[in-house]
């Protein structure tokens, strides 16, 4: 009974779950095919189609872990890949890697700018996160505008629209991005003291303060992190449809972000985070959207039908759900177990 | 021996078992109110006293044993449940609205009703009519957060006679109330006693506890220790049952503080002209090595302002700091602690332990702060402090993989204190340590005070308890009314002759 107290057990009992109604109400989901030595299938699907919403949510969850949220990633993903397409656009090689390869740094630094700014706000001025990165989403969109001059740049260029759609070995290069910033991130916060850092200052920000944790720049650090992965996921966004769309890119993605966040077991209210778990978060919102086009859900009601899915998926993970089943199974005399889920205290 | 009754009692509790992850809270407890009986419960923090009040309440789901009320068996699934049954709490942190009036908090729920929804006037002048019956009389209509805690808590406790309480539980109500505060409290509660109430009363004052209480329950390790009438148990037997062993002698950590420091080297900090409008007027300061300095006043009087200011958590706008002789500018904690001061802060659970970290990160988090995020403190580090401090300060639980949050005050309390031995400070300031912990962490935790200070750490403390502050200090400044009003050598004064200082002494009649 142990792994039921693990904290990522609900939210990948979850994900299993979809997983498996989707396969059984459609077994050609879970078919994965060779082509060409590459793979394909819904899965492979997912991994791929993942790439921006894992990227947001990983720098989401860095900022959530401080007490803070990052509204502007949506805003944020459109103004790096409008810098990345008009980069392109006006070069007059749009076909060369060396081109590419400028767009792709300057549309991430862009990005990093960006975080910085947020980061500024909130760490040195002190202005509420939500209201701070408020200021970037609702102008980030009129900037990405202006970059591409009002209109939606396309440009044509392999090199570019490689990133989104190519293969390295057998898995798609987006599946591989988001990986290595999985892996980069977990080993940041893991193997230096940031992770513990960030969750003390998340947790008690006074009490870190006079332990002497410089709570500033590790604040400030989450929002630059959430930036530079906000603008990696713009560039991503922009390959998929090769077409600077100011409006549509990256639009309501802090939302599903938070969502991810949540759904992995990381708390609103700060502190402890799971990197893991947004994982398994973004896979989750994911084969939901992919559901949703499996189970043959009309497009005007696919909206209700996520909104139920979620609630039950939340409410699943709720501790108060668990001790309701606890207290229902012991009436019905199965696994007679203490309640220990809303214990903080073992005071006298 | 439980002395027996011939009143039924209210509540019956048998053999209350509640387990925690790892740890068995209570094991098997009877604990009884009788009507009319104003009933202690001790023990050291740890031994279940929270939990036993968490369980009559409904906070805490029992794992076995009964609850009855009036003789009739009870379950109660959450707080409002035991409401309804007549339990009602007021806890040591007021639980009311601060920003809602008087009246609207006393009469929160049971409002009275005109014709046209609430008629105010009739519910503000129920809810006046109420607290004259404990003596007070208020502006109903003021706003709650206008009024001292203590006030505040009497008016909680109002609130439960509007409730109908049949059992009232006051969990630490005096731990923030002066004197003259808590003769008023305590009148009130005789007086609902004396109505038929039953009262279960907790405090670590012992003085407060022999003062009020009819009977006394004991709790230790989450067992039940005994059941006695107040009048048949003598305060070292109290003590002795509590922390089941024979109080160590606390003479021997007076004796081990009661030598001469040399005062005639560089002290180890010297503070000129400290100050902050609002906060403390300028005030000087010098600790010397391997001395113990006590600051002593009220609450409010600056002592917490003047080490605040020292340590740099509020920043000071007069004033010098010398640290060995050279000047140093502190503008942050980070600066003091550079500089080798270590502060704990007087609120434990605000600004000292980080809840939902473990007892080894929380350990830990003040080298790892002075080392920067980069370089981790690696496991091995980690696993020899906490090897170095568990053991030699006693915590309890002896698992350091455990949230911070589930220990007890007293254990935190110890945790704290080794987050800033391993700085390796040279002064360690410490606000109120022993404030609201059980008697045997308050001996250990002075024990190590002067155990550090033989071995040459130089120390500032502060304690509202003033026995403490003599036990400990050679030296004790006392302030008042954010002002420095004096120095005492801590051996030729006593606790009367201190407080009458604290109280009395003029501006400039410094002795030394």
């Amino acid at each position: 009974m142990r792994i039921l107290r693990h904290r990522l057990f609900w939210p990948a009992a979850a994900l299993v779950t979809l997983l498996v109604v989707n396969t059984i109400a459609n077994p050609n989901f879970a078919r994965i095919t060779i082509r060409d030595g590459q793979l394909y299938g819904n899965p492979i699907t997912i991994l791929r189609d993942s790439a921006p919403l894992m990227l947001v949510a990983l720098g989401m969850t860095l900022v959530i872990a401080t007490r803070g949220i990052d509204l502007s990633v949506g805003a944020i993903m459109a103004v790096s890949g409008a810098v990345a397409l008009t980069i392109i656009d006006d070069s007059p090689n749009p076909g060369s890697v060396g081109t590419v390869v400028v767009a792709v740094i300057v549309a991430v630094v862009v990005g990093l700018v960006l975080g910085v700014w947020n980061g500024f706000l909130v760490s040195v001025i002190g202005i509420q996160p939500i209201i701070a990165t408020l200021v970037l989403m609702l102008a980030g969109r009129g900037v990405a505008l202006l970059i591409t001059g009002g209109e939606i740049t396309t440009v044509n260029s392999a090199p570019y629209k490689f990133i989104a759609s190519g293969y390295l070995i057998i898995l798609p290069i987006a599946f591989f991005i988001w990986v290595a910033a999985v892996v980069v991130v977990s080993m940041l916060e893991r193997r230096t003291a940031l992770g513990m850092l960030t969750e003390s200052v998340g947790i008690n920000p006074e009490a870190s303060r006079l332990a002497g944790v410089r709570s500033r720049g590790i604040i400030w650090s989450a929002y630059i992190a959430s930036g530079v992965l906000a603008g990696i996921a713009g560039v991503i966004y922009a390959s998929n449809t090769m077409a600077a769309d100011a409006n549509s890119a990256g639009y309501l993605i802090e939302l599903y972000a938070i969502l991810a966040v949540v759904l992995g077991g990381t708390s609103l209210m700060g502190g402890k985070f799971s990197i893991a778990g947004t994982v398994i978060g973004v896979m989750t919102v994911q084969a939901l959207e992919k559901a949703i086009l499996f189970l043959g859900v009309p497009p005007a009601q696919a909206p209700v039908f996520f909104a139920v899915v979620v609630v039950v998926v939340v409410l699943l993970q709720a501790p108060r759900v668990h001790a309701w089943g606890r207290a229902a199974g012991r009436r019905m005399g199965v696994g007679a177990k203490p309640r220990t889920d809303d214990r903080k205290e073992v005071a006298a | 021996m439980p002395a027996d009754t011939e009143v039924q009692p209210i509540v019956e509790m048998r053999g209350i078992t509640i387990a925690f992850p790892g740890v068995l809270a209570l094991d098997g407890v009877d604990f009884r109110l009788i009507p009319g009986e104003i009933h202690s419960l001790m023990g050291e923090n740890g031994a279940g006293k929270s939990t036993l009040i968490k369980a009559l309440t409904g906070v805490y789901a029992i794992d076995s044993g009964t609850i009855a009320v009036s003789g009739s068996e009870r379950r109660f699934e959450a707080t409002a449940d035991a409401q309804a049954a007549g339990i009602s709490t007021v806890y040591q942190e007021v639980n009311l609205c601060a920003n809602l009036s008087v009246g609207e908090n006393v009469m929160l729920g049971h409002e009275k009703r005109g014709r046209a929804g609430i008629d105010w006037r009739a519910t503000h002048s129920e809810a006046e009519r109420h607290l004259a019956g404990l003596g007070l009389r208020l502006d109903s209509r003021s706003e709650l957060g206008s009024h001292s805690i203590a006030i505040q808590q009497l008016i909680a406790i109002a609130r439960a006679m509007v409730l109908d309480a049949k059992v009232l539980i006051l969990d630490e109500p005096t731990s923030s109330l002066d004197r003259g505060e808590v003769e008023q409290l305590f009148a009130v509660i005789r007086d609902l006693r004396d109505s038929g109430v039953a009262i279960l009363f907790v405090s670590h004052f012992l003085d407060q506890v022999y003062e009020i209480s009819d009977r006394i329950t004991v709790l230790r390790n989450g067992q039940l220790v005994g059941e006695h009438l107040a009048a048949d148990l003598p305060k070292d037997a109290l003590v002795a049952e509590m922390i089941g062993r024979e109080l160590e002698d606390l003479a021997a950590i007076s004796d081990r503080a009661d030598r001469e420091i040399d005062r005639t080297g560089t002290p180890i900090v010297k503070a000129t002209g400290l100050g902050k409008r609002g906060m403390l007027e300028p005030a000087d300061l010098e600790v010397y090595d391997g001395e113990v300095v006590g600051l002593a006043g009220l609450l409010g009087s600056g002592r917490t302002e003047l080490v605040r200011l020292l340590y740099g958590a509020d920043r000071a706008e007069t004033g010098e700091v010398a640290v060995d002789g050279t000047s140093v500018r502190i503008h942050s904690p980070r600066h003091a602690i550079d500089h080798g001061i270590a502060f704990s802060s007087e609120d434990r659970r605000g600004e000292g332990v980080v809840a939902d970290l473990t007892v080894a990160e929380n350990m830990i988090l003040g080298i790892q702060a002075r080392r920067g995020w980069l370089r981790r403190v690696s496991k091995a580090e980690q696993d020899a402090v906490v090897a170095e401090y568990m053991e030699a300060l006693g915590v309890r639980p002896a698992d350091p993989h455990v949230p911070i949050g589930n220990l007890s005050g007293g254990n935190q309390q110890k945790v704290l204190l080794a987050r800033w031995l391993a700085t390796a400070p040279e002064l360690l300031i410490l606000d109120e340590p022993t404030r609201g912990i059980d008697v045997g962490a308050k001996a250990d935790i002075q024990r190590k005070v002067a155990e550090l200070s033989e071995k040459g750490l130089s120390v500032i403390f502060i304690s509202s308890e003033l026995e403490e502050v003599l036990r400990l200090a050679q030296r004790v400044i006392v302030l008042r009314d954010r002002k420095a009003v004096g120095e005492l050598d801590a051996h030729e004064v006593d606790l009367d002759g201190l407080v009458d200082y604290i109280a009395h002494s003029e501006e400039g009649s410094v002795s030394r």
